[in-house]
């Protein structure tokens, strides 16, 4: 690193034109589409989408951690502690797994190996990365369950992951992600397979590590709740694309993106008028075979016109961080500039 | 798990209790007697008076227990005495082979060596090999390996043993002369080119079983690999930054071994049980063959014998197939 106070503005995480792209036998299914965004230090980047849009495959993608084939991780750039992490050797990519970038996954019931300890899984982390004694590693794994909130941790430690409950198995998969001090934290729907009241400890544990660590958290969630409390900025994926970046205000005051808006219309109101139907967004997401060559919402879009059919729209600027990949952005600035 | 292990053990008595008597009430259905094979010119009389001296006459009932009391007292007495030189068995009659007059377990305790070293090398050698084929095929699944070894262990699988023991004579003793076709189970190992000679001897029949059994371990082994090499505790590990040799020999193996272990545990007493037919191709004289000859010379009691002892196994290895079932996975227990 270069000498120099760190810079707020410097991203830690920085992606360029990343595209992957599933070989099937109907033919190349084009999941992530020349993403684009970068990761500031010690901020909160939430990503939203349906199911299928490419967050996991993009988060995935950017530590190579997609089975190839039939994943192929086809072009772009992903800069991170000074070097492109789709160039780096095997070897390196290992010691940033888990060592600088930690990942927790949604499902806690399967994301923990059943048949070792939890104290197993933890030190396994600490051992690699630290380098530690497995006395060390067990000294440290027991701080590490404090952390995170788990009661009487030292006598935790030899218990398997069948006997914690949900949440807890959630606490312990942080404790790992966050073993060995990483500066990024992939979040993948950690609080999506949690009951409601979980759901909201795991995000108080979350927001009080990063003001206790003060790492830079990428959480994934189509949960736009809690997207609305926890994140700083928010990236909104369809179809394998961002199609709109904002800060979190920005986002809920001034959706640009009709999909944006189309999402945010379909959560449900607690108060007031109570809907007799949820809404829901008409139509099915696209199979992204073959490359896109139109707007992806197209079909969707309330507010389609003929250009959406011919061309892709790309990100275009809507105020200051934030942008959209729509035409009637492009269509409304120049309005304002004329 | 300690009840668990002592609960099944004392369960498994009136099972075996249960067979014993099961395998008795067969023997005596089954057509057959044990003077048949004398010759025509001893009188009906005295046949009748041999098959009384059998013990032919008595009720069903009173020979089923006898049976019982030759075999769980007189022989376990009969042992006792054998190596503490004490005498507790006196005058008890043991279980004698109608055939030969001698005692059955004698006689089976002089071929189990042949069939221990043949069968069971071949069981070994299939594990060793089955085992990193099965990892290997799942872990390149669709590769050239995969396609050959699942090719391969599909042809071990449904090839019988006497096509593929009399194919390995014909090749390697009668056309290239490499190996003995008989196995000589007289052959003493005691110096250098004698232990060679009994690696040769061995190496076709062991082979030919091992083909066998490793056909059919290596797709277990395969199978589950392929269930747990896509589960998400897999991707956890590989994120944690393990290497990838940790991950598939540490993390998904230790998962995959739990069925496998279980399907290894059970094929072992049928290495006891001697691959009958094998035995017979390569003249291996060992548990199989001698069941076989019994059963051709109606002799009752051997037959009973080895039955029985191999439902003992079987009984046996599914407690411990059982018990090591709980001791890989922690989330299986007996309590």
């Amino acid at each position: 690193m270069k000498s120099g106070a760190p810079n707020e503005q410097s991203p830690v995480l920085s992606v360029r034109d990343l595209c992957t792209v599933f070989g099937t036998r109907a033919g190349d299914v084009h999941a992530v589409n020349s993403v684009n965004f970068e990761l500031s230090a010690g901020e909160i980047l939430g990503v939203v989408g349906e199911s299928g849009s490419g967050k996991t495959v993009t988060m995935m993608s950017m530590l190579r951690l997609l089975p190839s084939p039939p994943a192929n991780v086809k072009a772009g750039t992903v800069h991170f502690e000074g070097r492109d992490l789709l160039q780096a050797t095997d070897k390196e990519l290992r010691r940033i797994r888990g060592g600088r970038i930690g990942f927790i996954f949604q499902d806690p019931m399967t994301s923990l190996n059943p048949v070792f300890s939890v104290g197993f899984q933890l030190r396994e982390s600490l051992r690699r990365h630290l380098g530690m004694s497995r006395k060390a590693a067990s000294k440290r794994s027991v701080e590490l369950l404090e952390m995170v909130g788990i009661p009487d941790a030292e006598s935790r430690l030899s218990a398997f992951p069948h006997q914690f409950s949900g949440g807890m198995r959630q606490r312990v998969m942080i404790a790992i992600a966050l073993a060995c001090d990483p500066s990024v934290l992939i979040a993948d729907e950690p609080t999506t397979a949690l009951d409601v009241t979980i759901q909201a400890q795991i995000l108080e544990l979350i927001r009080d590590l990063r003001r206790d660590l003060g790492m830079a958290i990428i959480w994934i969630t189509h949960d736009l709740g809690v997207i609305a409390g926890i994140a700083n900025r928010v990236l909104v994926m369809y179809a394998g694309q961002i199609v709109e970046h904002a800060r979190v205000e920005d986002l809920f005051a001034n959706p640009s993106h009709p999909y944006t808006r189309a999402l945010i219309s379909t959560v449900p109101a607690v108060r007031g008028h109570r809907a007799k139907r949820l809404n829901s967004i008409e139509g099915q997401a696209p199979t992204l075979l073959g490359m896109p060559n139109s707007c992806p919402f197209e079909s969707r879009c309330s507010s389609a016109f003929a250009r959406c059919a011919q061309e892709a729209p790309h990100r275009m600027q809507v105020g200051s961080s934030h942008d959209a990949a729509c035409f009637l952005v492009e269509n409304a600035s120049h309005v304002a500039t004329n | 798990m300690f009840d668990y292990t002592i609960r099944r053990t004392l369960l498994a008595i009136p099972t075996l209790l249960f067979i014993s008597l099961i395998l008795f009430l067969l023997l005596d259905l089954a057509p057959g007697d044990p003077t048949a094979q004398l010759p025509l010119t001893i009188p009906p009389e005295v046949k009748e008076k041999i098959r009384e001296s059998l013990g032919l006459g008595q009720p069903l009932v009173i020979r089923y227990l006898l049976w019982l009391q030759q075999f769980f007292v007189n022989e376990p007495l009969h042992y006792l005495t054998e190596i503490t030189g004490w005498d507790l068995s006196g005058d008890r009659q043991r279980v004698l082979s109608w055939q030969s007059r001698s005692p059955v377990v004698d006689i089976i305790l002089q071929r189990l060596p042949q069939t221990l070293w043949v069968v069971g090398m071949s069981y070994v050698v299939g594990v060793l090999i089955a085992l990193p084929i099965g990892i290997i095929s799942a872990y390149r699944q669709y590769s050239w390996f995969d396609q050959i070894g699942t090719f391969v262990s599909m042809i071990g699988f449904s090839v019988p043993t006497f096509f593929t023991g009399v194919l390995l004579i014909v090749v390697f003793s009668v056309e290239l002369g490499w190996f003995p076709s008989i196995y000589d189970t007289t052959h003493v190992v005691d110096d250098w080119s004698s232990f060679l000679f009994q690696v040769k001897q061995m190496i076709m029949p062991t082979m030919v079983l091992a083909l066998y059994n490793a056909a059919q371990i290596s797709r277990f082994m395969r199978a589950s690999m392929l269930d747990n090499l896509n589960q998400d505790f897999v991707r956890t590990a590989r994120s944690k930054g393990l290497r990838e040799s940790t991950v598939v020999l540490v993390h998904v193996l230790r998962n995959s071994m739990i069925p496998v272990v279980t399907v290894i545990a059970l094929g072992v007493p049928t290495v006891f049980g001697g691959a009958i037919i094998t035995e017979q191709v390569f003249k291996v004289n060992g548990l199989g063959q001698l069941l076989i000859t019994a059963i051709q010379a109606n002799d009752i009691p051997m037959v009973q014998s080895l039955t029985f002892i191999f439902a003992i196994l079987i009984v046996a290895f599914n407690l411990i197939a059982d018990v090591l079932y709980g001791v890989l996975d922690p989330r299986i227990r007996y309590d």
